[in-house]
């Protein structure tokens, strides 16, 4: 076996050493460093990973220990899985240095050290949900990512953040308990663990026509217990405070890439443990379909109503959400295909708009309000372009990283009559939302301020601006431009990467 | 309808404004002014930046006009939460029992309990009975499932206590939070109140349980490999050893060698100790090149191969988590 096969393993032990390692250190400075290391690792290691898988377009099985597969745990990599660790690593990484202020500023310096556990322990998680062939594993890593997502919320103490990871809490572990519901249903009536296994047991339950009521009530209760911790339309609702509130490098990680660890599991799981002919005869792509649909309306329509601007990123991310979920319901190869591309579209300009707002909201002396805002572009030229990248991303402007998805969405519902109806009326709808939420923003932060506005701002020092967060941006925008003007490269990842997941 | 608006605006005496005026100053970024009201529905107080250096010129400038909306908007919502708890109540309801009927139903048609034709009596199952000791060299099946055939997932499962408990710091150690007067007088009030109390019965009974308990849960991580239990059950024991004598003789004398630098130390040596163990054993697996572990005789105390070593490691971190929860929760430090 090629030594490169190892990788996953060793990206997700190094994450998991780390965690444990940072509380022994008191000193900020070590703990990022430590951070820093493990994220520059695990980037190689993916890259190096990415690189071999495809030029040999191959994905493959990794046992871990002594024992073959349904008696051993099993991960499994694919080049769409080492893009996604690759994506995840290069965006922990911005997320966390453009962060570093706000990290410095909100959290207690005796926190800094745990805060840091909770980043290592995140990632080793979604590593894991990212390579695990066993639903029993992502269980497990389901567990610790939920712990963890909460934890990066309360680490900013303030009231509000503690209300709002209480809510996350709950609803976080609602939609735990139903998935592992749903995963000993699944266990029950299958006998298997692994994701290949339990495929061939449900086919050759279909066919039989053998406990029909618990195999679809299972489907549905993972599919149930992964959307509401993905912020999937009505169940969103824990979603804009707990992002809104806390820290900003955990408002960009939270958004940017914890619901995407749950949506990729749910995508593996439809691929690989339900075969997309079944999931269409069972009518759960419907669901998903309408309650993407719905998504990213209203998530859209929620937005427009918000005056605190971190709040509106916070539900623009529901709509977003609903766009990865109309891609999934869409049941056709080209609709996963953006949705999966939609996921890292997303992942970049996610993380960028908050960063870019939080630079807005530091040049305008700390205010979170819409009219606060007025004219903080001008003070903080980089963040103005940031967010300005961000929003016509988000709209779909051609060049920017959100335009492809959107056409790619619109290929994929051609298939059949009704949903292209539907996906180009809603794909429409929702560009014009987000441009009617998006567009008023940008203008007010890029206008003149009035002049109560202009005394608090030349109050403020001129030293808020932080090179770490003016290179993080800077990266940021690069690359959001780059995935707009260069997708179809990655577009032929994944497209390889799903048809060896299949 | 553009005179009614007229007429409204004239007589609050503000200057009129068209609708589409109103539209270009919205795209232009004007906040209309009905718009605050709205944004003072939300439960929690406004956010607050003590921590911030330069904050304190601004909020001078807004503190009275924020004084009066926050009150107005507490009103809004007290109006808005009454309305939304009669519907929340009934609608709860209903979800809530089509949920537990949904599940009672599907639950009612899964396959029976212990039949041998279930789908769950296959050959994975058979390998762990039948081939389990020769596999793992334990006597108990289920330590060698946890600890050798699924060492992954334990140790996963490790990881949630240690993450758990790191959080619970997180959120509970006094030294990591803002200094809170009233709860240190209650800390120090209760201190006062077990130094004084003699709590006679409690204390006899704990001289005698605590050492047995300690050392049952001892023997129960050490037998795990042989008979039923294993470092999860015996470290809940020695968990439980270590709250009752917390409890009988005070925070003051465990807090000496139960810290949180000793803690973070222990839990995390024993953590890396089972990342380091099963980590050898996962790279020589996958990679094929041996690195069998001796699996001694079944039945004595050192066989296994690791499960040993994993289970006192697992029986650690559970009997600390216990303990730190216990005196996070009641003493609000380590």
């Amino acid at each position: 076996m090629p030594f490169v096969y190892n990788m996953p393993f060793f990206s997700i032990l190094i994450c998991m050493i780390g965690g444990v390692v940072t509380p022994f250190f008191r000193n900020r400075r070590i703990v990022q460093i430590v951070n820093t290391f493990i994220l520059v690792a695990v980037f190689t290691m993916s890259l190096v990973l990415l690189i071999t898988l495809l030029t040999a377009g191959e994905s493959f099985t990794y046992m871990m220990g002594h024992f073959p597969a349904p008696w051993g745990n099993e991960l499994r990599a694919g080049p769409l899985e080492a893009l996604l660790a690759l994506v995840f690593s290069i965006v922990m990484f911005l997320s966390l240095v453009g962060g570093m202020r706000g990290i410095n500023i909100d959290i207690r310096a005796t926190r800094v050290s745990l805060y840091y556990t909770m980043m290592n322990f995140l990632l080793s998680s979604m590593l894991a949900l990212i390579y695990t062939n066993d639903i029993f594993t992502a269980y497990v890593f389901i567990e610790i990512n939920t712990i963890c997502a909460c934890a990066i919320v309360m680490a900013k103490d303030i009231g509000m953040t503690v209300v709002a990871t209480i809510r996350y809490l709950l609803m976080s572990l609602l939609g735990s308990g139903f998935f592992l519901f749903g995963v000993s249903m699944l266990y029950a009536i299958t006998g298997h663990l692994l994701m290949s296994n339990i495929q061939s047991a449900v086919i050759e339950l279909i066919y039989t026509g053998q406990y029909t009521v618990p195999l679809v009530t299972s489907l549905g209760l993972m599919v149930l217990g992964l959307s509401i911790k993905s912020a999937l339309y009505p169940f969103h609702s824990w979603l804009p405070s707990a992002h809104g509130s806390s820290t900003t490098a955990s408002s960009a990680i939270l958004s940017g890439l914890v619901l995407k660890g749950y949506i990729i599991l749910l995508v593996k799981i439809f691929y690989r443990v339900f075969t997309p002919d079944i999931l269409a005869s069972l009518h759960v792509t419907d669901v998903i379909f309408v309650l993407g649909v719905l998504g990213m309306v209203m998530g859209s329509v929620k937005a427009l109503k918000e005056t605190h601007v971190k709040r509106m990123i916070a539900y623009s991310s529901v709509a977003q959400i609903g766009y990865i979920y109309m891609g999934i319901g869409l049941g056709t190869q080209v609709g996963i295909m953006a949705a999966c591309f939609h996921i890292l579209v997303h992942a970049f300009t996610k993380p960028m708009l908050f960063l870019a707002a939080n630079g807005l909201i530091d040049a305008s002396g700390h205010q979170y309000e819409m009219k606060a805002l007025r004219g903080s572009a001008r003070k903080d030229i980089l963040s103005g372009i940031g967010f300005t990248v961000g929003s016509l991303s988000m709209i779909g402007i051609p060049l920017f990283a959100g335009f492809a998805p959107k056409v790619f969405l619109g290929i994929g519902s051609i298939e059949s009559d009704f949903h292209m109806i539907v996906t180009f009326l809603a794909l429409a709808l929702s560009s014009l939302l987000n441009a009617l939420y998006y567009i008023p923003a940008v203008i007010a932060f890029w206008s003149k301020p009035k002049q109560q506005a202009l005394e608090i701002a030349v109050k403020t020092a001129k030293s808020r601006r932080s090179v770490c967060l003016l290179c993080s941006i800077g990266v940021l925008i690069i690359s959001n431009i780059a995935l707009g003007i260069v997708y179809s490269p990655i577009m032929q990842t994944i497209t390889t990467g799903l048809n060896l997941l299949g | 309808m553009n005179n009614t608006n007229q007429n409204n605006t004239q007589k609050s005496g503000v200057h009129p404004k068209k609708p589409w005026d109103i539209f270009a100053d919205w795209v232009n970024g004007e906040e209309p002014e009905d718009k605050m009201e709205k944004s003072e529905q939300y439960a929690v107080p406004q956010e607050t930046h003590e921590l911030h250096e330069n904050i304190s010129a601004q909020t001078v400038l807004h503190s009275e006009s924020e004084h009066e909306s926050h009150e107005k908007g507490h009103f809004l919502l007290k109006e808005y939460l009454t309305k939304f708890y009669k519907m929340y109540f009934g609608l709860s309801l209903i979800v809530g029992c089509v949920v537990v009927g949904i599940l009672i139903y599907a639950v009612c048609t899964l396959p029976g309990y212990g039949l041998a034709e279930n789908p769950t009596n296959n050959e994975v199952a058979q390998k762990y009975l039948e081939e389990g000791l020769e596999d793992t060299g334990a006597v108990n099946s289920v330590a060698g499932m946890i600890l050798d055939y699924r060492a992954f997932d334990t140790f996963g499962e490790s990881t949630v206590l240690f993450v758990a408990v790191a959080a619970v710091i997180m959120l509970m150690k006094r030294s990591m939070n803002k200094k809170n007067e009233a709860r240190e007088r209650l800390v120090a009030h209760e201190i006062t109140i077990d130094k004084k109390d003699p709590n006679l019965v409690l204390k006899y009974s704990a001289v005698v349980l605590v050492p047995l308990t300690i050392l049952f849960g001892i023997y129960v991580v050490l037998n795990g490999h042989i008979s039923p239990g294993g470092g999860f059950s015996g470290g809940a024991i020695i968990g439980a050893g270590l709250m009752l004598y917390a409890l009988a003789f005070g925070h003051d004398k465990i807090s000496k060698v139960i810290h949180y630098r000793s803690f973070t130390m222990i839990t995390g040596c024993a953590l890396l100790t089972y990342a380091g163990c099963k980590a050898y054993s996962f790279y020589t697996g996958a990679n094929h090149i041996g690195g069998g572990i001796p699996k001694g005789v079944p039945g004595a105390i050192l066989s296994g191969g690791f499960i040993l070593p994993l289970n006192i490691c697992v029986g650690i971190i559970v009997a600390l988590t216990m303990y730190g929860f216990y005196s996070l929760f009641s003493k609000g430090d380590l």
